[in-house]
């Protein structure tokens, strides 16, 4: 995987975000999980409100993988605490300026409605 | 666990491989701490939701990528491509089409509610089903049987209108009050008849079309109640039915109810009625037929002189003629064949294609895509192609449309053509897929499975494929012998059709109808008065050399047959009376149509009213007849009259050109029968220099000074009168020969990529054995010796069930022998000449092959 820094192009083709991608690219951030970690991940990030299924889990991976947002990871942990046929994932610099992007795009979609008086308190 | 491992096949095997492992993995996690039994139901119900609904995704994604990978494939190999999606768009088109007419004439029930419940009865003859059928056998039929909820009767009735501006002439039905609830419609304003309308006397009703009430009513909203003087008669409009509403075909105009007079109920002989009914529930066809049966016979033994020889005939209410459904079913036959050679010809395409890319193939599938996606997008770029082929097919079957309409027969209550709807794109769709599945999946099968070792694979072929390629030369032979055949009978029953002399000589002749209002023109003196004058001045305009009046034109109209009694002349029973057409016609009438005179005079300005009852008949009449001598003088009892022959004329083709046709009585116009227009004379026909249409609206002004409230009807030449009798036979011949043109071109070109590919596969071992000194020559004559015995094996196939195709066709083939040697034999050559051309080029290559250069690439 390339280092360069990805294009706005590039960023830009990806986005928005299915939910199911973000969730896995924000439970990835910083960290290598294997598949079962994440959807721990993200079930306690989310208190439970946001639930993959394994399918919907795997799927997704596959198509962040294709599109490189998120790469196999080769270093293992000790493996006396892994079991090694397992396989860890984690973001790549695309992934990560992705996941930044579709932040911003909500948070600007937040703002927009917290402008007409439409925030979260006020409901 | 192993449930979930199960649900892991609705995956594609390459996704399984890759994340299977991982997949159930997880879930056996999962489950483990989802708790109790209640918690790992939760996660079992939304895994069970989950998995089925990713893998379809799952799916998706590979297809999106196919496609992508598959329509930049095509667009790098526009050729190939450009050939692919034509044959593809042919053999789609030309069964689509095809089916569209089947769907329309046999399938597709009739437009009415519970269209199998309606049935038709006929009058029935020894020699033969479906007269129709007299008012008083309707009448005892309707009054003794119980096999029906409503059993009802029609006849055609045209009518002139006056009153709703120009005088028009309208084509029209009289029907029995019951019979248009009987097949269903309801009026969109007034209502229908009722038995009241029906009585003798009971003022004039008329129930008319949405069209018409559009056209000749102008849309009028109060059209209700409006009063119009129908054959001069006062009627007024008390129903329109809804737009689409046709019975008994789309021609209809109008209904008018069916009021019998006592006259009609007394004539068991004059058959005129079409009888239209309803099964009541829980009868069966049968059981109707054989009530039928029953009171036929009864009828036959109270009416011996009538009825003795009739019976009755029931039949559903959808009948479609041999012939039409004759025609159909070999249009069927053709395009399957060239659907077969389109598909034979797309599979060596996509065959050819896929061993021309077997390195890149092998290389896919080394670098990991895996026999599965590799086979999957071979299927895929099968599917991309037949679809787009089938979509020209659909417009090349929509193009076909208005001529198949020839073929759609005219007694039916449907639109000529039905144009493009769900079920024919549906039809083609199905076609479209079993086409791609059946002919992508066998080269892509064989082009990733056994060929993957492409990387190494250089060498000659095996010799199974070989014979798979004979087969498939071989059947494309066979089909093409088939079609070949098929379309020569029948162009050669076409040729024997139109060669039949209808008697008359119909180039430059105009016919005009002027239907005259039957009440001021039921005595012969005004008739009279208008013929003439009409004539008159007819035959002064410039460019006009004859002119006269005729009952009805020949092929046209069939009836108007009468019985003929000879003085000495004894019948074998009422039934067995000798018969004749009779048309009554003016002075000049056989002139003008160029019916020759053999003997005698034709019909002259003295033969009136006053003078002796005279008659022209033609030859068979007198061969019939007065076989000794030239039956001139002779006298005979027809139309109500004794009549003394004056003349002989030639033999018209009354009926038709393929049907027996009675002899023919022409009668003096003015010695007709008295209160009977239905006989007078309707047809104005003159013989013109130049263009005939030219004469119309000099015709349309003399008609409207001489009475102006008498329309001006059907103007047509007569020529096309005879032509329209072989329209729907040019139409199966140009449309079988059209078929047959496309598969020799196919086929041709199939065996050209076939055979191409064959000799580009054996390239290696021709090199080889040029090296080692064999002649060329040699070998060019082993790979035409090779074509040629595939073409006779394939000829002779094709030859046998050409035969059987032909015997099949026989009821279509005029006379024409199903073995006919000359159309074999053009079958046969043409087949063989295809074959031969399409070897010629890839053996000819064989002769540059550069032995050096292949030897060393080996």
């Amino acid at each position: 995987m390339s280092t360069r820094r990805p294009s706005a192009a590039e960023i830009a083709a990806l986005l928005p975000l299915p939910l199911a991608h973000f969730h896995i690219l924000v439970a990835l951030a910083g960290d290598e999980l294997h598949g079962y970690a994440i959807l721990q991940d993200v079930a306690s990030r989310t208190g439970g409100t946001v639930r993959l299924e394994t399918g919907t889990l795997y799927r997704s991976i596959q198509r962040l993988l294709e599109n490189g947002l998120v790469v196999e990871s080769s270093e293992r942990p000790d493996p006396a605490i892994d079991d090694e046929r397992r396989r860890y994932y984690r973001t790549t610099p695309l992934g990560v300026a992705v996941v930044r992007a579709e932040a911003a795009r909500l948070a600007a979609l937040v703002d927009l409605a917290r402008a007409k008086g439409l925030t979260p308190e006020a409901i | 666990m192993r449930l979930y491992r199960a649900l892991l096949h609705l995956y594609p095997a390459f996704y399984r491989a890759e994340y299977g492992d991982e997949l159930v993995r997880t879930f056996a996690v999962r489950s483990r701490r989802a708790g109790g039994g209640a918690g790992r139901a939760a996660l079992w119900l939304r895994e069970l939701v989950d998995l089925p609904r990713s893998a379809f995704l799952v799916h998706g994604d590979v297809l999106r990528q196919d496609l992508a990978f598959a329509l930049r494939a095509l667009r790098r190999s526009p050729g190939f491509a450009a050939t692919a999606i034509l044959v593809a768009a042919l053999g789609i088109g030309a069964n689509t089409a095809v089916f569209s007419l089947t769907d329309q004439v046999l399938l597709r029930p009739l437009p009415y509610p519970s269209p199998e419940r309606l049935v038709q009865l006929w009058e029935t003859e020894e020699d033969g089903c479906c007269n129709e059928v007299s008012p008083p056998n309707y009448r005892d039929w309707k009054e003794r049987s119980h096999s029906f909820s409503a059993l009802s009767a029609w006849h055609w009735r045209d009518g002139n209108l006056v009153g709703a501006g120009a005088p028009v002439r309208l084509h029209g039905v009289a029907v029995g009050a019951e019979l248009l609830p009987l097949v269903g419609v309801r009026p969109i304003r007034g209502r229908l008849f009722s038995a009241a309308d029906e009585r003798t006397g009971a003022p004039g009703t008329l129930v008319i079309g949405q069209g018409t009430w559009q056209r000749v009513f102008g849309g009028d909203p109060d059209v209700i109640g409006r009063s119009v003087r129908f054959d001069d008669e006062a009627f007024t409009v008390i129903g329109v039915l809804p737009d689409g509403f046709a019975f008994p075909t789309r021609e209809a105009e109008f209904w008018a109810p069916i009021r019998m007079n006592p006259d009609d109920l007394a004539d068991r002989d004059n058959n005129f009625f079409k009888v239209v009914g309803r099964l009541a529930p829980g009868v069966s066809l049968a059981a109707a037929a054989k009530e039928m049966d029953a009171i036929g016979a009864q009828l036959a033994h109270e009416y011996p002189d009538t009825n003795d020889r009739s019976s009755v005939a029931v039949q559903p209410l959808h009948t479609v003629n041999r012939q039409s459904r004759l025609l159909i079913t070999a249009l069927v036959g053709a395009s399957g064949c060239v659907l077969v050679i389109a598909c034979i010809n797309l599979a060596t395409l996509l065959l050819t294609r896929a061993l021309a890319r077997r390195r890149e193939l092998a290389v896919r599938a080394v670098m990991g895509a895996g026999r599965e996606r590799v086979t999957r997008q071979l299927l895929t770029e099968a599917l991309v192609l037949t679809v787009l082929g089938g979509g020209l097919g659909i417009a090349f079957a929509a193009a076909l449309g208005p001529l198949l309409a020839h073929l759609v027969p005219s007694e039916l209550p449907i639109v000529a053509h039905g144009g493009l709807d769900a079920r024919l794109i549906g039809f083609a769709l199905l076609v479209t897929v079993v086409t791609g599945v059946a002919f992508g999946v066998v080269p892509a099968l064989r082009a990733s499975g056994r060929r993957l070792d492409g990387l190494r694979e250089r060498g000659p072929l095996g010799g199974g494929r070989s014979a798979l390629r004979s087969f498939l030369v071989t059947a494309q032979v066979a089909g093409c012998v088939v079609l070949l055949v098929a379309c020569g009978l029948l162009l050669r029953a076409l040729l024997r059709v139109q060669q039949v002399d209808p008697g008359f000589r119909g180039a430059g002749v105009l016919a005009v109808q002027t239907p005259l209002p039957p009440q001021r023109y039921q005595t012969a003196a005004p008739r009279d008065a208008f013929y003439s004058r009409v004539l008159a001045e007819v035959r002064t305009l410039p460019g006009v050399a004859a002119a006269g009046y005729v009952t009805w034109l020949p092929l046209e109209m069939g009836g108007g047959i009468r019985p003929v009694e000879v003085p000495g002349e004894v019948a074998a029973s009422p039934a067995h009376r000798p018969l004749a057409s009779l048309r009554f016609v003016s002075p000049g009438y056989l002139d003008t149509m160029g019916i020759p005179l053999r003997a005698g005079r034709g019909v002259a300005a003295g033969d009136n009213a006053t003078a002796r009852k005279v008659a022209v008949v033609s030859e068979a009449f007198v061969r019939e007849h007065f076989p000794n001598g030239s039956g001139l003088e002779r006298t005979f009892k027809f139309a109500g009259e004794d009549r003394t022959i004056v003349g002989v004329v030639g033999e018209v083709k009354m009926r038709g050109l393929e049907r027996r046709n009675e002899p023919q009585v022409y009668l003096p116009y003015n010695q007709g029968m008295d209160n009977d227009t239905y006989y007078a004379p309707h047809e104005l026909v003159l013989r013109t220099s130049g263009d005939p249409y030219g004469q119309l609206s000099a015709v349309r002004a003399i008609v409207r000074r001489a009475d102006p409230e008498v329309p001006i009807g059907k103007v047509r030449e007569v020529d096309e009168v005879v032509w329209n009798q072989t329209a729907s036979r040019r139409t199966q011949v140009w449309l079988l020969g059209a078929y047959a043109a496309l598969a020799l071109l196919l086929a041709g070109i199939g065996i050209h990529g076939l055979l191409s590919l064959a000799v580009s596969q054996r390239q290696s071992e021709l090199g080889l054995r040029l090296a080692i000194g064999a002649n060329r020559r040699e070998i060019l004559a082993l790979a035409l010796a090779h074509g040629l015995r595939v073409a006779a094996i394939g000829a002779g196939v094709g030859l046998v069930l050409a035969y059987a195709a032909g015997r099949s066709l026989a009821g279509a083939l005029a006379g024409i022998e199903p073995a006919d040697a000359v159309t074999f034999g053009v079958a046969v050559g043409a087949a063989v000449l295809m074959t031969v051309s399409g070897t010629l080029l890839p053996a000819l290559r064989v002769l540059r092959v550069d032995a050096a250069r292949v030897l060393l690439s080996a």
